[in-house]
């Protein structure tokens, strides 16, 4: 009885969160179009999240990229190697490694840093500070941050698979003695719109996901310097998970 | 800001209570914080709440707030009734509101002057260089000077973040100001530096207001009337002057601190 019991806490538990996290989704997004709007918060979360994970994401493309193209190489030796590692190189950056990498790094990233800050304001009460200062925490904390993160993934990936290809680029001419012509020509031959819309596509929804999970486990953090470090953890965590989780989603949205 | 204090003056016999709280409940669970209490306030009054850690002071002015909703009960301000006030209603109701939080609560991200003109700026939408000019001005009245301003709140000591966050409390010139432990952690001489501070500010604004303390110095330094809170309940309310002579074994005890008496100090929360 006390493990029916147990289990059906649990399940309780799993609704109750899954309700309070869609209604903080929806108030999110719903301040992103509601006035007043804080630019300036949205400018320094753009750079922040944009800008400074920059380096992170390209070094991450770039040897992504470079192996892919080793790998290729050996598994197709016996086929026409050339054209098949231009091929998944670009078809693999632009549908899934791209955005998925991007977005595991962002999560990494962004996703502590916002549970972290936030949750440090929850607990040192600058959150019911920033209401008594007649702001909206939604529209001035979380609401930019949302916005930001589906606007600058997006942005990470497009030059995240331009690295990536460029990776695998510099691997097949110059490690596996490509003709550096013939690579660009059928890199440009097997580029579709509808792979870079994808991964772009998926990198929006990745972008969402990574603020909502830091924010919201920021925002409701408690206990303290353990509380916040808790927050940090399940956001970076879940925010991956849901990454993973929803790249597949995606991927049999777009080419089942 | 000069008209203030006269006008609450001829407000304050003929109009009702600023606040007035009736019969609130909160819990916690199973655990009862405030169990029916009732209270009204006077415009231009400044009602201290003392009571021991835990007794529910900080739970009292949150419900008042809005930052917790109550159970039950009913929390009216200038007349009307806003436990259930959500919106446009409740945005404008904040409006009102100021508030010194017990660790400060700066924005750690912003500088000094960006702190105090930061409810001007967001909340009320001024213009930043005439939220500026405020903000320096506010600065002044509360002792510190223009190259403060640009500093970081960690670079501040714990007296100067306390007058930062009483500065950034009344910036806004608020019609209600709550203080929560304004003297908590500060030295004494501080902590009289900062208690006068309140007095002097909720004077020249003519504003209402209510302070949670367990500093019975500081609670009669700046009470108009005390109230002392025990198990939930509001058990005495009077005038500041009366509070040695209250006949109520708890409030002696508290009064002078003694660890024999009725109050038992739970170890547990």
């Amino acid at each position: 009885m006390n493990f029916l019991a147990a289990i059906g806490r649990l399940f309780l538990s799993f609704l109750w969160h899954t309700g309070r996290l869609a209604i903080f989704a929806g108030q999110a997004l719903a301040h992103i179009v509601r006035p007043p709007i804080f630019p300036r918060q949205m400018a320094r979360q753009l750079i922040e999240i944009g800008y400074f994970s920059l380096p992170v994401v390209g070094l991450t493309a770039i040897f992504t990229g470079m192996v892919l193209a080793l790998q290729t190489s050996t598994g197709f030796a016996s086929y026409a190697a050339e054209a098949a590692v231009a091929k998944v190189v670009l078809l693999s950056m632009t549908r899934e490694l791209g955005p998925v990498l991007a977005g595991l790094m962002v999560a990494g990233r962004m996703g502590a840093s916002m549970a972290a800050e936030i949750g440090t304001m929850r607990v040192t009460e600058q959150v019911d500070a920033m209401v008594t200062l007649s702001t909206n925490p939604f529209k001035y904390l979380i609401s930019p941050r949302v916005l930001a993160a589906i606007v600058a993934l997006p942005a990470l990936v497009v030059i995240d698979d331009i690295i990536g290809v460029f990776g695998g680029f510099l691997v097949g001419v110059y490690s596996l003695g490509f003709n550096p012509a013939v690579y660009l020509h059928d890199t440009w031959d097997s580029l579709r719109a509808l792979d870079v819309l994808s991964g772009l596509f998926k990198a929006a929804i990745f972008g969402f996901v990574i603020a909502l999970m830091g924010c919201y486990n920021g925002y409701y953090s408690q206990g303290g310097a353990q509380g916040v470090g808790r927050a940090t953890t399940n956001a970076v965590v879940s925010a991956s998970i849901l990454i993973l989780t929803l790249d597949y989603v995606v991927t049999a949205l777009f080419f089942r | 800001m000069s008209d203030r204090p006269k006008e609450v003056a001829s407000m304050k016999n003929s109009a009702g209570p600023k606040i007035r709280m009736v019969d609130v409940h909160k819990s916690f669970g199973q655990k009862t914080v405030l169990d029916g209490v009732t209270v009204d306030v006077a415009t231009g009054e400044s009602l201290v709440i003392i009571g021991g850690s835990g007794s529910g002071k900080s739970v009292t002015i949150k419900c008042v707030l809005g930052l917790l909703h109550p159970d039950s009960g009913s929390i009216q301000i200038d007349g009307r009734e806003t436990t259930h006030m959500r919106g446009r209603g409740r945005d404008e109701l904040m409006l009102k509101f100021g508030m010194l939080f017990q660790g400060g609560a700066l924005f750690d991200s912003l500088k000094v002057w960006e702190n105090v003109a930061f409810g001007l700026i967001q909340g009320r939408r001024v213009d930043r260089r005439l939220a500026r000019d405020r903000a320096y001005e506010t600065l002044a009245q509360v002792g510190l000077g223009s190259d403060v301003a640009v500093l970081a709140p960690s670079e501040l000591s714990g007296g100067m973040q306390k007058r930062v966050a009483l500065a950034r409390a009344i910036a806004a010139r608020p019609e209600i100001i709550f203080f929560d432990e304004p003297t908590t952690g500060l030295d004494p001489i501080m902590g009289d530096i900062i208690n006068d501070l309140i007095v002097k500010c909720v004077k020249e604004l003519g504003a209402t207001a209510i302070s949670i303390t367990h500093d019975m110095h500081s609670a009669r330094k700046i009470g108009d009337r005390l109230a002392m809170i025990h198990g939930g309940k509001l058990i005495w309310v009077g005038p500041t002057k009366d509070i040695d002579a209250s006949g109520n074994p708890y409030v002696e005890q508290f009064v002078n601190g003694r660890a024999v008496g009725p109050i038992k100090m739970q170890v547990r929360g």
